[in-house]
């Protein structure tokens, strides 16, 4: 064999590889597509929950259940969450000691921008939540960070939450590798098992929402962030996003990661976007 | 043949006695020391796959407290459970490497 006719015979069966794998070279079969994922993502919810509307998901364990819907309705008269709601307006409208203020740190001066977070930052490379860019503002205006878990954090993100309600979930991803890369790694984050209880994101809020889990109504996934910040009975107080995915890891035995953490980031990109199209319904409250 | 039966009966009774002794002997802090560094080695592997346990730390706090008090049988033990769990918390990060995807939406 000479020269010429090996490199037809490695040309042809590099060709042939091409042809058995079925896919072209430099695409990998299982390439993300968000938006075919978000689509089945509300379908499946809408199909296992056919008398709840999609715009109601938003309202957790209170859409799928009659009775908790009603008592989340008179609860809704004098909402746990006000105090959180009026501590947030407040810091949010007070200046920084260097004469600046939150409104300057936001598009549209941080009103009804809720829908928008978390982004994908290209120039940083990596997704941006709402509680991480308030936190990036308080340093660049020498103000220390707050708690990501706390009642500071909360009550900033309830305003600001509450000044975009009803407004549609608007994620975008970018066309950048880079958020597509952030967005499955949410995607893996949601369905991968942990703890010693071997519990995914999805195991409770997939495949078993409108479940009790003891004396809980188990919340569904879809519009599971719409509502957050959230007031929970069970914590007798208010709680951050950053709060929810650090205890849901706790409880299932899992030791939680630092919140903000890429992990987490891209956690809330992935279950914003599946989201998108469902109204801003915070600040919440929850059993 | 009765000494036959005498050796056998003696060699058994030297393996039961050889068998309780061992497991009756009392651990060390050598013994602890060891049992505990490999739990700690599984559980910063765990965590090299962001996947460590609540009850992995709780059992290894369990074991340091137990040797602190002297009582070396349990910190022993306790330092094994440690690694066990560590080990169990590192088959679940890589079998979900990819075991997650039967779970998606599709």
């Amino acid at each position: 064999m000479n020269v010429r006719s090996a490199i037809h015979l490695a040309l042809g069966l590099v060709a042939l590889a091409a042809l058995v794998a079925g896919v072209p070279p430099g695409l990998a079969a299982d390439t993300p597509d968000p938006v075919a994922d978000a689509r089945a993502f509300q379908k499946f919810f809408t199909d296992k929950f056919p008398k709840v509307t999609l715009q109601d998901f938003v309202n957790g364990p209170y859409s799928m259940n009659e009775d908790m819907h009603r008592q989340w309705e008179e609860k809704e008269q004098f909402p746990p969450y006000e105090f959180a709601l009026d501590m947030g307006k407040e810091m949010f409208s007070k200046p920084f000691t260097n004469g600046k203020s939150y409104a300057d740190c936001f598009p549209n001066q941080g009103i009804g921008i809720r829908q928008n977070y978390p982004y994908f930052d290209e120039k940083e490379g990596k997704v941006v939540t709402l509680e991480l860019a308030l936190n990036r503002c308080r340093e660049a205006n020498g103000e220390p960070p707050f708690s990501y878990v706390k009642d500071e954090m909360a009550a900033l993100t309830a305003y600001m939450a509450f000044t975009s309600r009803g407004k549609p979930f608007d994620i975008k991803i970018p066309n950048d590798p880079r958020a597509l890369e952030a967005y499955q790694n949410g995607k893996r984050y949601f369905y991968t098992r942990r703890g010693q209880l071997n519990f995914s994101c999805a195991t409770c809020h997939v495949q078993s929402p409108g479940e009790r889990i003891r004396a809980e109504v188990l919340a569904p996934a879809l519009g599971i962030l719409n509502a957050m910040p959230i007031y929970r009975s069970e914590w007798s107080g208010m709680g951050t996003i950053s709060r929810r995915f650090t205890t849901c890891n706790s409880q299932i035995r899992g030791v939680p990661l630092n919140p903000q953490d890429d992990e987490y980031r891209d956690l809330e990109y992935y279950l914003s976007y599946v989201s998108n199209g469902l109204p801003i319904s915070g600040p919440g409250a929850r059993p | 043949m009765s000494l036959v039966r005498t050796s056998i009966l003696s060699l058994g009774a030297a393996l039961l006695f050889t068998s309780a002794s061992s497991s009756l002997a009392a651990s060390s802090e050598v013994d602890f020391k060891a049992a505990y560094a490999a739990a700690e080695a599984a559980n910063k592997e765990a965590g090299g796959l962001r996947n460590q346990w609540t009850v992995t730390a709780a059992a290894l706090a369990a074991a340091k407290k137990a040797a602190d008090s002297g009582d070396f049988d349990k910190a022993v033990a306790q330092s094994k459970e440690a690694e066990a769990l560590a080990k169990a918390s590192i088959f679940q990060a890589t079998s979900e490497k990819e075991a997650w995807k039967t779970l998606e939406i599709k």
